[in-house]
């Protein structure tokens, strides 16, 4: 789909191409001479304009949630703030019963979508990218879910469990009293039901993210091998694949934070109940919810925050190095 | 998918060709069965599907629930409210975010790597991390006259700030490696012709930059119309709700008629498979663009 248009990313090539030779050749330091000091200001205005509205509405509040998770404040005026050191991490830790359950779910979410929709993703690309007839077709029913948004894709799949009227139990006659599942608010089984919702979403994108990645391959690989007299398979394991690790990283990363991110779908499907809780619901009650403790909301934003800070810097920083050497 | 490829002669069909459409089909069909299955619900009046239960024949099919959820959940005013809110943060993100790829993208200057790396990591931020603060800054920020609410919290202009916010640093990455992939002539002789920086920009570079531009126009629109998380937060009065909260509404007060549920969320849904179709080569190139950073 990309190849055919100008919007050709110039990293979409596994190897540094020809493309981002020129980030060495940037205007010396020397040109800033040409630059009259109106265009000093333009260009002060260009990036400080945009910088100032996302440091203070991301970065900002960022560190405010931080500084917040030592305090306990009811949000009722300034000077009620208190400075409660290490409190609220305690209470969270030792004395929540909602926590570890939804770290565990955390885990458990990032676990299954690498595990399940990522090969098959990967699997529906390397099928599809054989140019094989339907192909559009095939691609568009796959990738249908992702432009869905989370909250319809919640509603859709309450229609597919409801445990009354629902299609899974009225095909299986689960619906009666006496061997009756309730897949929305049984505790043992609404993740996995989630899970499978957010799966069927998830594979697409995998799907589009490693399409793109298989474009950048070069046809003389594949070429080579098939002279070599490789199979089909040993020519992906042994050729392909290798070719595909920076598809793989970003694949990673995006696996993680969307495992991270997720919310919507829980939330609309049974509002994060008993055996569904995430780290982003909890925070979310705490403002929407009855409860407003806001020392303690920010203290699970914390926890968040350092799980997602441990998977962005180490990525963007190898990201940017490479961009550097390029 | 691509013109590049060469026509081959045709080869006799093989039996592991025909397996694997017949895996692929069936793949396919599992994975449109859920939506098929809530066109189905929406399709047939609640009193039949209660009567003789949802799995069934239909005796009758009919837009009625589709009518209904759309007039009783006043759809178009929601539709309105959404569209104020993303028409102008998908055009000033865009704006924005370009300026700051410009400057990255072309200057030599020492923050530029900084700058870039702050708004990536911004953009990938869960964003329950800053709500908390973020919801007590929109309910301190006083804006008599200015919102209806008379502050930032509870108003269409605090989402589009937000939004704004949010994903410029998305667009500002995309947009500074598609920018480093022009020639650099391009501008240097601009620069000692004597053009102006803002005429470079904007005249020069934003030109060349139209392609990326509509992907991540397309990405964006969809992405801020589908929207939950903010509008759930940051929006109180159900009068100011963009469509996917007011739908969440809907279900609360319809929940005891599935059928109709099940018509308002295809309704809501309906708009963004219409860009999606419409401009379906953006929207994936705007995503892999975003993600193939080899």
């Amino acid at each position: 789909m990309t190849t055919d248009t100008p919007t050709k990313s110039p990293e979409a090539a596994p190897e540094p191409p020809p493309g981002t030779a020129p980030v060495t050749k940037r205007i010396p330091q020397g040109h800033k001479r040409l630059l009259t000091r109106r265009d000093r200001l333009t260009l002060g205005f260009m990036a400080g304009l945009p910088t100032i509205l996302h440091v203070a509405l991301v970065w900002v509040t960022a560190l405010a949630s931080i500084l917040l998770a030592f305090t306990s404040w009811n949000g009722i005026g300034f000077d009620s703030i208190q400075w409660v050191g290490l409190e609220n991490f305690k209470e969270l830790f030792t004395n929540n019963p909602q926590f570890w359950p939804a770290v565990e779910h955390n885990v458990i979410w990032f676990v299954v979508l690498i595990c399940i929709p990522t090969p098959l993703g990967l699997f529906l690309a390397v099928q599809l990218d054989k140019k094989i007839k339907f192909s559009r077709v095939y691609q568009t029913a796959f990738f249908l879910p992702v432009v869905l948004s989370m909250a319809v894709i919640g509603f859709v799949w309450q229609l597919v469990y409801n445990p009354d009227t629902g299609l899974i139990n009225s095909v299986i006659g689960a619906n009666k009293p006496g061997h009756y599942i309730d897949w929305i608010g049984d505790p043992n089984l609404n993740l996995w039901a989630i899970l499978i919702a957010a799966s069927w979403r998830h594979t697409g994108y995998m799907m589009i993210l490693y399409l793109a990645g298989l474009k950048g391959v070069d046809p003389s690989l594949r070429e080579a091998s098939a002279l070599d007299g490789a199979s089909e398979w040993q020519t992906f394991k042994n050729v392909i694949f290798p070719v595909l690790r920076p598809t793989n990283t970003v694949v990673l990363v995006v696996t993680i934070i969307e495992a991270l991110r997720a919310f919507d779908l829980v939330f609309v499907f049974n509002k994060g109940a008993e055996g569904t809780e995430l780290l982003s619901i909890l925070v979310t009650n705490n403002i929407i919810g009855e409860s407003s403790r806001i020392g303690y909301g920010s203290a699970i934003a914390v926890v968040l925050l350092l799980i997602s800070l441990v998977v962005i810097i180490p990525y963007l920083v190898s990201t940017f190095r490479k961009e550097r050497r390029a | 998918m691509s013109t590049l490829a060469l026509k081959k002669p045709r080869t006799p069909v093989r039996p592991a060709r025909v397996l694997l459409h017949v895996v692929l089909a069936t793949m396919a069909l599992a994975w449109l069965a859920p939506l098929l299955w809530a066109v189905y619900a929406a399709l047939r009046p609640y009193a039949e599907t209660s009567e003789k239960g949802y799995v069934s024949w239909p005796d009758s099919l009919s837009l009625d629930n589709f009518t209904n959820a759309f007039e009783q959940s006043d759809m178009t005013h929601y539709f309105v409210n959404t569209m104020i809110i993303a028409v102008p943060a998908v055009l000033v993100t865009l704006f924005l975010s370009s300026m700051v790829a410009f400057y990255v993208s072309r200057f030599d200057f020492r923050l530029n790597l900084a700058l870039l790396l702050v708004f990536t990591a911004g953009n990938l931020l869960p964003q329950q991390v800053i709500i908390t603060p973020l919801y007590r800054l929109y309910l301190l920020v006083d804006l008599p006259g200015i919102t209806m609410s008379g502050k930032l919290y509870d108003s269409a202009l605090g989402l589009v700030l937000i939004h704004v916010a949010f994903q410029s640093g998305f667009c500002a990455f995309v947009l500074s490696n598609y920018m480093r992939s022009l020639p650099h002539e391009l501008t240097e002789a601009a620069l000692v012709d004597g053009a102006s920086v803002w005429r470079m920009y904007w005249q020069i570079v934003l030109p060349l930059c139209k392609p990326a531009m509509a992907a991540l126009g397309t990405l964006l629109s969809i992405w801020i119309y589908n929207d939950f998380f903010w509008a759930l937060v940051l929006i109180s009065t159900g009068e100011n709700m963009p469509i996917t909260s007011a739908l969440n509404n809907l279900s609360g007060t319809y929940f005891t008629d599935p059928n109709l549920v099940a018509a308002g969320a295809l309704l809501t849904a309906i708009p963004t498979l219409i860009v999606y179709f419409v401009l379906q080569r953006q929207f994936v190139s705007g995503l892999t663009l975003g993600a193939n950073k080899g």
